[in-house]
């Protein structure tokens, strides 16, 4: 597995607020730290590209594990 | 330079106020500077207690648990009933709320201005509102529109 400096378990949560976790969670991390994200929400596989894409933290990965969505972002 | 929004609010129903708050909470979170500005029935969002409702009365599309003809709809009690459970299914669903929402553009700085014609017209109570909103005119809502990437009005 990847490693990660710190995760957030975004499980149970629907949009935006996936998003608005993370962007949260980023804002307290160093530049070139991994964030994993764990969600449910079918929608936030789609979001979590946009994201990335429109602020510049790099989408490391972003698969299945268990039922669940894990995605890793690197913070620029 | 950040990309700019600007949200016009003109609706003061549970399901009308997540648009506007949605939209702006995740656009300042992809970096955007964010105006929303509240006018006529939309200044129902900004009040300290949130207490919006929804009805399926003139909403066709609404979905409804069970077929039910509009005369009944119009019941005593069924706004209540159908705003009850319009949140215990947005609940069930991690739909955040919209005292969350509005908190979590407040935190991301996203800049809420009343409309103060509507506070006058309507006489309501500027102490009724939260904190932090700054009220103004048509010409205050263009100074920051009219330099905007996106413009809604909803």
């Amino acid at each position: 597995m990847a490693n990660f400096d710190q995760e957030l378990d975004a499980s149970g949560l629907n949009c935006p607020l996936p998003i608005l976790r993370a962007k949260k969670t980023l804002t307290g991390m160093g530049a070139g730290q991994v964030l994993r994200i764990i969600a449910t929400d079918p929608g936030s596989v789609k979001d979590f590209e946009a994201f990335a894409k429109q602020t510049g933290n790099e989408l490391l990965s972003s698969g299945e594990e268990g039922g669940k969505f894990v995605f890793l972002i690197k913070k620029a | 330079m950040s990309k700019k929004l600007a949200i016009i609010a003109t609706k003061g129903s549970l399901d009308w106020a997540y648009p506007p708050l949605i939209l702006a909470s995740t656009a300042a979170a992809l970096g955007y500077d964010v105006q929303i500005f509240f006018t006529f029935y939309g200044l129902k969002m900004l009040n300290k207690n949130l207490d919006l409702q929804v009805t399926s009365i003139g909403n066709p599309g609404m979905p409804m648990p069970m077929p039910m003809p509009v005369l009944l709809q119009a019941l005593p009690g069924m706004q209540s009933m159908m705003t009850a459970m319009m949140k215990q299914k947005m609940k069930a669903k991690g739909v955040a709320s919209l005292e969350d929402l509005r908190s979590l553009c407040q935190e991301a700085e996203v800049k809420f201005i009343a409309c103060q014609m509507t506070v006058d017209l309507f006489e309501m109570d500027p102490k009724e509102f939260i904190d932090g909103i700054e009220f103004g005119g048509a010409a205050t809502f263009f100074e920051f529109a009219g330099e905007s990437d996106i413009c809604l009005y909803i």
